[in-house]
């Protein structure tokens, strides 16, 4: 099964990922024998079989709902690229036509 | 000169309890030790050397006042740079991360200090925990300490080379498929990855959570068992964590030193593992292993795993659709390296672009594209199933043995740029990747050396959920044996 269907420049996009579009090319290619690789499950039967997630054999685990002190804030914003205030994290405008500020 | 940093960790904690040396003559030997080895190693990102003597003169300090934490308070323990160690950066040797400091300790960490255990340095590793040679760091490889034109495995690829080159006694690393096992495996040191949810992941940077699994790298079995105790147990943290006590793992491991024997254990052979093709080195340095079980009182039976063939196609699939959510967190909004764009979503674009590695690129496209609409069923849902089948293979072949006995790699460490296909580099996990899978034990001792490039071989044995005592304690008895 051949796997020229991979539209790099489509799943970038859904990753968020800006690559220089003259390595679409090579990164296709990579990922198609990867994807034709991995196209021999299509072999396997799983009928009736159940999917697993996870391997530790645990559900619905529980906390009490209390509030803790972290202690971390200024920890956590010293890492910031840019910061307002000394306390907000400042970003690029989030809408078109947003004043930026 | 004692040169400490080249003894275990128990063989330390016995000369700390007698006072033959301090805490600050350990750490300053091991600092000595990377001094003037690791140009060459590059096994460390960062040493922070004022921080480990300024840690060690307390452990002195507590020592002399009867009030140690443990034993082994003022031991080292070198930290691969995916697991948070507070004050310190955490990079997962990307560009994106570079300058992150964590303002906390990982669970596993947290759990070494209350045992008096000093963090030692940043440890290199493949970015983002993604390889298998330690040649995708964003800061240059490591070099494997038996021979530097080799790599020394990955992605713990640090963790083993400082183990290997005695500049720690030993090191944390982490393992999602196989990433402590095979670099123990290529630089000749004891590499173990617990059961899954045996140590908490809390602070463990996030590659594939299903999968992800922190353990020991050492130089034997009984110091892989002391840190396993001292970093396992149930954490609030840490939802997949198990509601366990620590482990007692040690113990069974001097058990088994001192009893020399496995009479009354069975080995399995998985015969799928041996169809294809394995170097003359491994495949003599497994016939020695197998003989070496036969005299020491253990059985020998063949079993099969039958879904083998498909565990790398599954664990490429998860593992890197985990990675793509996982990853996704990555936006350089409030930490990180970020590139202004246009708008927020065009930095998001920039800053990621530049900053991840083509390794992890790659991967994280691959996780993208299975999980995008059209795909998953085909893909990720059947993956998902085809592992309830390698799980329920290994639940079948435990009916007839209590452990595996299996190669760990099909070749010793390969030379620098000897790998440059993505998918040759995945079908060399073949042998590590099924027990992440299943969510298993399993640990890689050193077995030998290849003749033919003079590097070490090591084989692996796996056990069920939970069967620590009883992998560690068949792992010391071989490793006392074999010598």
């Amino acid at each position: 099964m051949a796997n020229s269907d991979i539209n790099v420049k489509y799943v970038a996009e859904l990753a968020r990922l800006e690559l220089p579009a003259e390595q679409f090319a090579a990164i296709e290619k990579d990922l198609s024998s990867i994807v034709d690789y991995i196209a021999e499950l299509n072999e396997v039967d799983v009928t009736g079989v159940e999917p697993t997630a996870h391997a530790a054999a645990l559900s619905n685990v529980w906390r009490e709902d209390e509030a803790v002190e972290s202690g971390l804030r200024d920890a956590m914003l010293a890492n910031a690229p840019d910061l307002v205030n000394g306390c907000l994290v400042k970003v690029s405008k989030v809408l078109p036509g947003e004043e930026s500020n | 000169m004692a040169e400490l940093n080249k003894k275990t960790v128990h063989a330390l904690a016995e000369g700390l309890a007698s006072g033959s040396w301090s805490a600050v003559e350990i750490a300053q030997d091991c600092l000595d030790a990377v001094k003037n080895g690791d140009e060459k190693v590059h096994a460390f990102l960062k040493v922070d050397a004022e921080q480990i003597l300024a840690e060690a003169r307390e452990s002195d300090a507590r020592r002399a006042k009867g009030a140690a934490r443990s034993e082994y308070d003022g031991i080292p323990v070198g930290i691969k740079d995916n697991i948070a160690v507070r004050n310190a950066t955490v990079s997962c040797a990307s560009k994106l991360l570079e300058n992150v400091v964590s303002p906390y300790d990982a669970t596993a960490v947290a759990n070494l200090r209350a045992k008096g255990f000093i963090p030692f340095g940043r440890l290199n590793m493949d970015e983002f925990a993604m390889g298998s040679s330690c040649e995708n760091s964003a800061f240059g490889k490591t070099a494997n300490p038996r021979d530097i034109t080799r790599v020394p495995g990955g992605s713990s690829g640090g963790s083993a080379a400082a183990v290997a080159a005695d500049f720690v006694p030993v090191t944390l690393g982490s393992d999602t498929g196989g990433s402590i096992r095979q670099p123990a495996a290529f630089c000749g040191v004891v590499g173990l990855k617990p059961t899954y949810g045996r140590v908490s992941r809390y602070g463990l940077v996030a590659f594939a959570s299903s999968l992800d699994q922190i353990g020991p790298l050492s130089k034997d079995v009984i110091d892989s068992g002391i840190i396993l105790d001292a970093i396992s147990g149930k954490d609030a943290k840490d939802s997949t964590c198990l509601p366990l006590e620590p482990s007692a793992a040690a113990a069974a491991a001097l058990e088994g030193a001192q009893g020399r024997s496995l009479a009354g254990l069975t080995f399995g052979m998985p015969k799928e593992y041996f169809s294809g093709t394995l170097a003359p080195g491994v495949a003599k340095a497994l016939d020695g292993a197998i003989e070496q079980i036969k005299a020491m009182g253990g059985k020998i039976v063949e079993v099969s795993l039958p879904h083998t063939k498909y565990a790398v196609a599954v664990y490429y699939i998860i593992a890197t659709a985990e990675a793509s959510a996982n990853l996704a967190r990555f936006d350089a909004v409030r930490y990180g390296k970020r590139i202004d764009g246009a708008d927020l979503i065009d930095t998001y674009f920039k800053s990621r672009g530049a900053g991840f590695g083509s390794e992890v690129i790659r991967r994280i496209l691959l996780g993208t594209y299975v999980l995008s609409s059209g795909y998953y069923d085909a893909y990720y849902l059947k993956a998902q199933k085809v592992r309830t089948l390698i799980r329920k293979d290994f639940t079948e072949a435990y009916k007839q043995c209590d452990l595996l006995l299996t190669p760990v790699t099909p070749a010793p460490a390969f030379k620098f740029g000897e790998k440059s296909d993505p998918l040759q580099m995945y079908l060399s996990d073949i042998f590590t990747i099924a027990l992440n899978l299943a969510g298993q034990c399993g640990i890689s001792v050193p077995a030998g050396m290849d003749d033919a490039t003079g590097m070490p071989v090591g084989i692996q044995f796996l056990g069920p959920e939970l069967a620590e005592n009883r992998l560690l304690k068949a792992a010391a008895a071989f490793e006392a044996v074999r010598g």
